[in-house]
């Protein structure tokens, strides 16, 4: 398998690595830089689990080969915390109780991100359809939904 | 019961929304799944050769072209597994020896160095197969004439609860016969005789099973998994591989989901079996999701008769209900399942002549296993359906029906039990207020019609008599104190939960309690399963007894260091304080160190270890020909569920406008969390209700990915969900608290389709109710033309 020498942000910092021409994002994250916070569940592009932020815009890792990283920008959900400070999604989607078993909770959180970024002020439908990429077993959504609403309103000037 | 201690603000931790202890790790990502743990490069990837055949035999398997592939490492088939597997029932082998009886069923397991490598050995195994004539449905099963899935059913190891009819594809039959049912249909003014299915479904966690073996020289195995049940997969793989349980240790970090799809034993045998041909190294077996739908467990299908009978005034008379159990390949689990479906077959009612019949059946399909509600939604699904056709047959209002019969505390129930109190008769008039029953209100156009349905439900914990519980509380030098237990957080906020029980019961702060994980069976107290919604109730007292033992001994020094009674001290918020002295010492100077002999030199007390465990002891055996016994379960968790729909007339898409979940808890130790699982259940049952279907078609699953196999996404959550509390408190629970995790989607199909029924006036046999379906049967029913 040929090797590409990559070059990317990653959560801020810049990441130098070698990756095989067929090794997905994914892989990349979990296997080589070992950032498990990024999850698979189908690997097929159907689940979310495994969504970050590829230059702000949330993708299914599972489905972006690493080498088409090179040059550009990704966050997970080990980037959304600065300097402790969680990100208010975070914030509010565990203040809402909208964590259960918290394997869909990364995608969930950069959906929601990726959200709030281009739309600060999103409808309970835009909130819904946004989120519609990443399957939930365990909270009916709801408090999800709820925790995206008040991180919007936390963001707004007071 | 445990009396609530509050704090000296006036705040105790039991009853108390805090918030969930692994929330923050989830949000960071830190928290750690199966397979999240780092094994270095010496990790070697499993793949499964999977029989491609409903029902045949082996004939010949050739590994040899698959072994000469560089970099595979070891090949396992049946020839290494000749020992049988099962919880309730030892049925299956860990690798199929001579027979495979479903599409899926395991024939060779490889080991290689990487997932690629493995799957092209997969591809290399020779295996002549000799196809054998197939079970697909559960009532041609039962016939004489129909095809032996198992002709080894007499030989098989069974509990003393479980009765296989050898000859036969029936694994368990359990029996109600309970009064004269065949006299009371004379005395009824209205009789219903319903069927209804209810199809194969998946559990669909979110993360897939994974499980990673490594085998020592000394046979030692190790065992990391993504599982309900870490302390039964050590058991049951022990027996199976001729081992003793000691000689394994399950490590089971947090659960991306399980919904009864990861207990028992699903794949992780074929894990360890594979990693005993490579000793030494970790090896992982990671399903992928295709494999995840069919290869793992699925929950049954189910084919149901009903005949209910009521007087002119509603009063439910007798009662005729058999269930078909379309089990699976393998029943080893579902036979118990069948079980419960037996003793609990009639549903929240009181009814006085009884004749149920719960038959399992092996067909050659997925194999049956638990999944949230074991067995009670599907039977729930037609059984409430049923009663709304009686009421409605004999001109009573569906909710007044469900009032008259419902069960109540001091009815004897089916099996011959006495009912505990219950607050099923709350739940039913809260639900039916919040939904406001009894008034329709208008469509939000002219082409659709709103109705509403309400349905109720019973669930009691299903498990051997004498599942136990265990638990340990230390207290570290800081005062802080530290959970060990077994049960598994596997979403339902268990840790949380036994937390504010051990803060509450100790007389400290909530935020002072860690729970130890992973669970790990070389270093946490036993517990049987993380299943049946009874880890609130068993393990909770199991936890509270621990911290009231650590409480004991910490009194007991301090009172002997003051030269006072016990019975003078308290522990509030962390301090040990004294009633009758009014002396205060700080939990972190004395529960390390000890204190001071007050009479001289030397030292009392030492560090504080509590220990607790709790197992019922009150369960009875019931009589296989008539089900009758004192007490056939723990304990009944109840509840009712209301929803208002709106119909397409255009299109027959259902939209649910309203819901609503009444729970009986006993006393919601965290009622938040409650509530969330009250949501997620009733979200789950939606999806269920609308969406999901394996669809089986001469035993393939036609269907395993999400693109085929839908369910709920946050666009099909309804708009308003109500989750109502009740609280009527168990006797020997935790503050009186009993499960409520499973029951939460239970009662939701039948709610539906009786909405359904309000609305345009049809039934369905059998959910998903689609678009598709319900405008075919509104068009056949002259509802639309």
């Amino acid at each position: 398998m040929a090797m590409h020498r990559i070059t990317f942000t990653l959560n801020g910092a810049r990441e130098r690595v070698e990756v095989p021409s067929n090794q997905t994002l994914l892989q990349l994250l979990r296997e080589r830089l070992a950032l498990t916070g990024t999850k698979n569940g189908c690997t097929a592009g159907e689940c979310g689990a495994c969504t970050v932020l590829w230059n702000g815009e949330p993708v299914n890792s599972c489905l972006v080969l690493a080498v088409e990283c090179d040059g550009t920008e990704v966050v997970t959900v080990e980037g959304l915390a600065h300097d402790r400070q969680l990100d208010p999604v975070q914030t509010a989607l565990l203040e809402a109780g909208g964590v259960q078993c918290g394997f869909c909770t990364p995608g969930v959180l950069l959906s929601a991100r990726a959200l709030l970024d281009r739309n600060p002020r999103p409808s309970d439908y835009e909130i819904r359809d946004a989120l519609t990429g990443n399957l939930c077993r365990c909270t009916g959504y709801l408090r999800i939904i709820e925790a995206v609403k008040a991180a919007a309103r936390a963001a707004e000037p007071a | 019961m445990l009396k609530t201690k509050p704090a000296a603000d006036g705040h105790t931790p039991v009853g108390d929304s805090v918030p969930r202890l692994d929330a923050h790790d989830k949000v960071t990502g830190a928290a750690q799944f199966a397979d999240d743990i780092q094994f270095g490069p010496g990790l070697l990837q499993a793949r499964i050769l999977r029989s491609p055949h409903a029902h045949a035999l082996i004939k010949r398997l050739d590994v040899s072209r698959a072994l000469a592939l560089p970099g595979v490492k070891a090949i396992v088939t049946g020839e290494q597994t000749p020992g049988y597997i099962g919880l309730y029932l030892q049925d299956r082998h860990i690798f199929c020896r001579d027979r495979v009886r479903y599409i899926g069923d395991p024939v060779a397991g490889v080991a290689a160095v990487d997932e690629a490598t493995a799957e092209q050995a997969v591809d290399l195994i020779e295996v002549e197969y000799e196809p054998l004539p197939a079970v697909f449905d559960p009532v041609e099963g039962t016939r004489p004439d129909a095809p032996l899935l198992h002709p080894d059913l007499g030989q098989y190891e069974a509990v003393n609860f479980i009765f296989p009819k050898p000859g036969s594809n029936i694994s368990n039959h359990f029996k109600i016969r309970r009064g004269d049912v065949a006299g009371a249909w004379a005395q009824c003014a209205a009789v219903v005789e319903r069927e209804y299915r209810v199809p194969h479904i998946q559990h669909v966690p979110i993360e897939p099973h994974v499980a990673v073996a490594k085998w020592d020289d000394k046979d030692k195995i190790t065992l990391w998994a993504s599982s309900q049940s870490p302390f039964a997969q050590r058991n049951l793989i022990a027996k199976a591989l001729h081992l003793s349980q000691s000689q394994i240790q399950v490590i089971a970090p947090y659960v991306g989901g399980g919904f009864g799809a990861k207990a028992g034993v699903s794949m992780e045998a074929l894990a360890v079996v594979i990693a005993g041909a490579v000793k030494g190294r970790p090896v992982k077996l990671r399903l992928t999701r295709e494999e995840e739908f069919f290869t793992t467990f699925v929950r049954q299908g189910l084919v149901a008769r009903f005949k209910v009978g009521c007087d002119q005034d509603g009063r439910l008379q007798a009662l005729e209900n058999t269930y078909y159990w379309d089990a699976g390949a393998y029943t080893e689990y579902g036979v118990n399942m069948t079980r419960a479906g037996g003793y609990s077959g009639t549903g929240p009612y009181d009814v006085p002549n009884v004749k149920v019949d719960s038959i399992c059946v092996y067909t050659n399909h997925p194999v049956g296993g638990p999944m949230r509600g074991f067995g009670m939604p599907e039977l729930h699904s037609g059984l409430e359906q049923a009663m709304d056709d009686l009421a409605h047959a004999v001109g009573v209002d569906p909710v007044e029906f469900r009032r008259r019969n419902c069960i109540r505390g001091g009815d004897i129930v089916a099996t011959g039990m006495t009912m505990h109190p219950t607050g099923l008769p709350e739940c039913i008039e809260k639900a039916a207020a919040a939904i406001n029953w009894g008034h329709k209100s208008s469509p939000s156009a002219p082409n659709k019609r709103r109705g509403k349905g309400m349905a109720i439900m019973w669930k009691a914990p299903a498990m051997p008599p004498n599942a136990g519980s265990s638990a340990r509380v230390q207290l570290n030098e800081d005062g802080t104190v530290m959970v060990s237990l077994g049960g598994q957080e596997i979403g339902q906020g268990t840790f949380t939960v036994m937390a504010q029980m051990a803060a509450a019961a100790l007389g400290v702060p909530y935020d002072w309690v860690k729970v130890a994980g992973p669970i790990d069976t070389d270093s946490s107290p036993y517990e049987w399963q993380t299943v049946a919604s009874r880890l609130t109730w068993s393990m909770g007292n199991a936890v509270s007894a621990a911290a009231r033992d650590a409480r004991r001994q910490i009194l007991e020094m301090v009172a002997k260091a003051w030269k006072e009674s016990p019975d003078d001290l308290d522990i509030v918020d962390g301090q040990v304080i004294s009633y009758k002295s009014e002396e205060a010492c700080s939990l972190k100077d004395l529960v390390i160190y000890g204190l001071p002999n007050p009479d001289g030199d030397g030292w009392i007390g030492g560090p504080v270890l509590g220990r607790g465990s709790f197992m019922p002891t009150y369960v009875t055996g019931l009589d296989p020909e008539t089900g009758q016994g004192p007490r056939a379960v723990v304990h009944y968790t109840t509840g009712a569920q209301a929803v208002e729909i709106e119909v397409d007339l255009d299109t027959g898409k259902v939209e649910v406008l309203r819901a609503v979940a009444a729970f009986d808890v006993g006393k919601a130790i965290n009622p938040d969390m409650v509530r969330a699982q009250m949501e997620g259940g009733l979200v789950q049952g939606i999806s269920t209700a609308f969406f999901e279907s394996l669809q089986l078609k001469n035993g393939r699953v036609l269907n395993p990915s999400f693109v085929d196999y839908r369910i709920a996404t946050a666009a099909d959550a309804p708009p308003q969900l109500e989750a109502i509390i009740v609280e009527v408190p168990q006797d020997d629970g935790p503050w009186g608290a009993r499960g409520i995790g499973e029951h939460s989607m239970v009662p939701t199909i039948p709610a539906i389709a009786n909405a359904l029924y309000d609305a345009v006036g049809i039934r369905l046999e059998a959910p998903p109710f689609t678009a598709e379906k319900v405008y075919l049967a509104m068009r056949a029913a002259g509802v639309v033309q």
